[in-house]
């Protein structure tokens, strides 16, 4: 009964959770793009890094939904559960991504502390030393 | 004239993007039959699992054993971020002397809150990395969850100060036993990072063999790393 009335709901607005899904990953990774070519400064550079992240995370985890699935993990007295379950993948290869994108971030905003240090400013049309 | 161009850059890319993404349906069942003879990569996953692996959460499965060299990997990649990070923001030693972390004292209520709050976090991120293989989360999620715990700390109390010596000890076991770990799977089942499932039950704690252990020293060092990170961080000296 519950499975019978998700599927027609999933049916009757599938263009509306298509968008959701799809179009909120693709604004978010535009946002992040915008930002990136956009700012001036490197701190909202980074910010936008992280943003374009967020959207490549969401893009994938939506990828690997299928209707009606749950969550892959067997739950005791479900062990033969495993039809009805959601790609595990893109989740796995997200929980990675997700420390990567971590990693990078801690870095580059090290590399601005030592910048702001040096020069006494962030942004980067006043750092005058990276024009050759 | 610069904000043109770019807006027409990002129309064209979200058009592209648009354009490929949209040929995806949305919540089509692409792994197909998992009891076929040829399965794809997700069937095979998700099939297997609980044979070989023995792990009722099939992510961590493929995390920690499929998948468990690209995991080392990880796990060398943010050791590297914070071994850079404390060599990009290095400072002398005489340097170190008036270094504040805060400017002002928080106040009482913070303190207070900080401190009852502090054993709870650090117990929930505990519990979160143990039951990595049975429930949603694991290492790198309980790691973080505990390095919230110290970042709590960090900045509440003007005193509070990591011990350096303790933590690279930490870090050190918990990379060096992950690999032995997978040293050992090699010796014994020719596959490095082999696994011996046959230990315990499904959904139980002591199941999935040597998964559990890899993850919690996994959890270990992501909480020593980002707590490493953060004290860098927060001890960076302002401009005068």
């Amino acid at each position: 009964m519950m499975q019978e009335e998700f599927n027609e709901i999933f049916v009757k607005y599938h263009e509306i959770i298509t968008l959701g899904v799809y179009g909120t990953s693709i604004a978010l990774m535009l946002i992040g793009l915008y930002a990136v070519l956009m700012k001036k400064n490197l701190v909202k550079i980074v910010i936008g890094l992280s943003i374009i992240d967020a959207g490549i995370h969401l893009l994938f985890v939506g990828i690997g939904y299928i209707r009606g699935g749950t969550a892959p993990i067997f739950s005791p007295g479900y062990e033969n559960a495993a039809n009805r379950m959601v790609d595990p993948v893109p989740q796995a290869l997200v929980l990675t991504a997700i420390v990567i994108g971590f990693a990078v971030t801690s870095v580059a905003l090290s590399l601005i502390i030592r910048l702001y240090k040096h020069h006494n400013t962030a942004k980067i049309d006043q750092i005058k030393s990276l024009k050759w | 004239m610069k904000k043109v161009f770019i807006i027409i850059l990002l129309a064209l890319i979200g058009y592209f993007l648009v354009d490929t993404v949209y040929n995806i349906p949305f919540g089509e069942n692409r792994i197909g039959s998992i009891e076929s003879d040829h399965p794809t990569v997700a069937g095979y996953y998700l099939s297997n699992t609980v044979e070989k692996s023995r792990v009722a959460n099939v992510i961590t499965a493929i995390v920690v054993n499929y998948r468990g060299l690209d995991t080392l990997g990880e796990v060398t990649v943010l050791f590297l971020a914070t071994t850079g990070i404390a060599s990009i923001l290095y400072r002398r030693k005489e340097e170190e002397e008036d270094v504040e972390r805060l400017n002002l004292p928080s106040s009482m209520l913070i303190r207070t809150g900080a401190r009852v709050l502090f054993p709870i976090i650090a117990l929930l991120g505990i519990y979160v990395f143990i039951h990595g293989h049975l429930t949603p989360g694991g290492g790198f999620q309980g790691g973080t969850i505990v390095a919230t715990g110290f970042l709590l700390m960090l900045i509440s109390y003007k005193g509070f100060n990591t011990n350096h010596n303790i933590m690279a000890w930490i870090e050190s076991i918990a990379g060096l036993s992950f690999i032995l770990i997978g040293v050992w799977g090699l010796i014994s089942d020719n596959t490095f990072l082999g696994n011996i499932p046959e230990v315990g039950k499904l959904n139980s704690l002591l199941s999935g063999g040597l998964i559990p252990i890899i993850y919690i020293a996994v959890g270990f060092k992501v909480a020593v790393e980002l707590t490493g990170i953060l004290d860098i961080l927060l001890k960076i000296k302002p401009n005068k």
